[in-house]
């Protein structure tokens, strides 16, 4: 089997007894873009400082291209970083902060000045070469740090939250360019963040990160739709749970507040009477009954969110609260508040989750 | 409001007036000179004194290197501190408060007796030995002043963050500390520096017990002698210091903006 581009094996970091990267193993291949994504405090930064050679493992080991880069400096690693703060150099103008690199990797003036020009063409700030860097706006700014990373062509690319001290908008369209920037030069890509929607929309591969443990680690639409365990499913996406009662093992059949469905998802091991929480998106859930949903219930709306294109509604079902979005209709209005509604769920997208 | 105001105003005067009053008879005593009427006399005097320019000239140069000396030491140090070693930064205030605590006295008496001409290192043996002694004092005196101008400078700037950044895109120690920290804070290391030029030229104990032809003790040496010319010299040396503080003023506006955030 040909070895990936980046090896991460058995990777432990501790800061005196707070252990907190606990054995992580991860393989990335070469061109990827992979988000590690988690809450405050999993491990991922961490991580990702390991990677770029500014912590140093408490054990484990880290290859690029089969070769161990954990003894090596940051300056030795060939490696471009973005960091959150965006961290120009005040004293140095746009096209000076580029060239940093080059000119330390000995590169000469002419082609600076053209590899200059390049990047800056190609995070569109072409012309603003010999402005400083608080003459720009915080967006301007990331795509100079990000054009600074790229300038020495670096064989992988490590970002730090970039996106985060940034408002909304700026936000969608600094990522939806950071992805083209990165499937134009085709450079491995690290991207950590613990916005699910920024790691959703972006990642080739995703590593969700608990307690310095990798949970799960697959493709946005695995993550989302195959959640391998209760946080992934509660930490990316919306996620209800409703309590049931196994009626009929065998038959994979459940009573849910007195209705009764089949699960295809229910484990194997559970027994008759025992009681299981079953999940499911909210986008799993419909109002009124239609085909291919069939599980039946009946509720009272006890929340109404109007959010434009989609209505999200909480339906309380007696011990039960369920979570469903609605598309919104311009002749029909949402439900009331408190008024009786029936909702139905699709049994096939039910998920049975480990603890 | 008008009131509080009143006594806002009465209290800057009364202020103003312990400054300067004294001052403004300093300077008119320093014109009289001349019986009956008000001249530049004193200043002319002082001006025509070749031991004037020759001392003010060696503490000049001494201030020169001590500040070389000083910024070598302080400035490495504090990006350390910071960087790698923040718990140290209680115990390394301390420290640089110490020459403001121990009396100039003390610390040149212990100079002597360590590095006299029949010590290991006998730096008082010879002339050029004992100014650097003298600059060795200096940066002792002038160590709460550059330490703090130096760390005040290091705190307007991420240094952790820029450091990373340069380390990442290849750079080593030297470059990260001349090409990237340094140019950040040369507004607070200049600062730094013409205070230490102040307190240098100003310096008196340690000069004068290490014999050397500085202007403190110059200044002393007239001012025992005669009568208008130490007026004028305090004058002049008033005047080199705003100086010294109107070109830290000057600098800042060179001083590295910061990133505008939104």
């Amino acid at each position: 089997m040909a070895e990936p581009f980046l090896r991460i094996a058995k990777l432990v970091k501790a800061f005196g007894a707070n252990q907190v990267v606990k054995g992580v193993d991860l393989a990335f291949e070469k061109g990827e873009f992979v988000s590690l994504l988690g809450p405050s405090g999993c491990g991922k930064t961490t991580i990702l400082r390991m990677v770029a050679g500014f912590e140093q493992p408490s054990s484990g080991d880290i290859f690029v291209q089969g070769q161990s880069i954990t003894g090596l400096a940051p300056n030795q690693r060939q490696i471009g970083m973005v960091f959150q703060a965006y961290a120009l150099f005040p004293n140095m103008t746009v096209a000076d902060n580029i060239a940093f690199g080059l000119k330390i990797a000995g590169m000469a003036k002419p082609q600076r000045l053209i590899r200059v020009d390049q990047m800056l063409e190609l995070i569109g700030l072409s012309g603003l070469g010999q402005r400083f860097p608080f003459e720009l706006s915080g967006g301007q700014q990331q795509r100079v740090a990000l054009a600074r990373a790229l300038a020495p062509s670096p064989q992988m690319l490590l970002l730090d939250e970039p996106l985060s001290a940034l408002d909304a908008k700026i936000r969608v369209s600094l990522r939806e360019q950071i992805r083209a920037i990165q499937r134009e030069l085709g450079i491995t890509t690290l991207f950590v963040t613990h916005d699910q929607e920024e790691a959703l929309s972006i990642s080739d591969r995703i590593v969700v990160m608990n307690g310095g443990k990798v949970d799960q680690f697959g493709t946005p639409f695995e993550i989302y739709n195959r959640p391998a365990t209760r946080f992934v499913a509660s930490f990316v996406g919306q996620l209800n749970t409703l309590n049931a009662i196994v009626a009929d093992a065998a038959g994979q059949r459940v009573t849910i507040g007195g209705a009764s469905a089949v699960i295809p998802a229910l484990p194997a091991g559970v027994h008759n009477g025992q009681a299981i929480a079953l999940t499911m998106r909210p986008e799993a859930v419909g109002l009124g009954a239609s085909a291919g949903r069939d599980i039946a219930l009946s509720g009272t709306v006890s929340e109404v969110h109007f959010l434009g294109s989609v209505i999200r509604l909480k339906v309380d079902l007696g011990g039960n609260a369920i979570s469903l979005d609605t598309f919104n209709d311009q002749r029909t209005p949402p439900p009331a508040y408190g008024s009786p509604v029936q909702i139905g769920i699709a049994a096939q997208d039910v998920l049975v989750l480990n603890a | 409001m008008k009131y509080n105001r009143l006594w806002a105003w009465i209290v800057i005067a009364l202020g103003f007036a312990y400054f300067f009053v004294p001052l403004l008879a300093t300077f008119i005593f320093s014109l009289r000179m001349r019986r009956g009427e008000l001249s530049f006399d004193a200043y002319a005097s002082v001006f025509s004194d070749p031991r004037f320019f020759a001392s003010f000239g060696y503490s000049l140069v001494i201030g020169v290197f001590t500040i070389i000396v000083g910024v070598l030491v302080v400035v490495p140090a504090v990006y350390y501190v910071r960087l790698r070693l923040p718990w140290l930064r209680p115990i390394m205030e301390f420290i640089t408060l110490l020459p403001l605590v121990i009396p100039a006295l003390v610390l040149v008496y212990g100079y002597i007796r360590l590095y006299n001409s029949s010590s290991i290192l006998p730096l008082t043996g010879s002339v050029l030995g004992t100014d650097i002694l003298l600059i060795c004092a200096c940066v002792t005196l002038a160590l709460p002043y550059l330490y703090r101008a130096v760390d005040t400078g290091m705190s307007t700037i991420d240094i952790r963050t820029l450091t990373e950044a340069a380390q990442i895109l290849g750079a080593s120690q030297w470059v990260i500390i001349s090409r990237v920290v340094f140019p950040n804070i040369m507004v607070a290391v200049l600062s730094g520096a013409f205070l230490t030029l102040a307190i240098v030229i100003g310096e008196f104990t340690i000069a004068s017990l290490l014999n050397r032809p500085a202007f403190g003790p110059y200044l002393v040496g007239v001012g025992t002698n005669r009568a208008y010319e130490p007026s004028a010299l305090a004058i002049i040396s008033l005047l080199v210091t705003w100086g010294a503080m109107g070109m830290i003023q000057l600098l800042a506006r060179f001083a590295p903006k910061t990133a505008r955030k939104d």
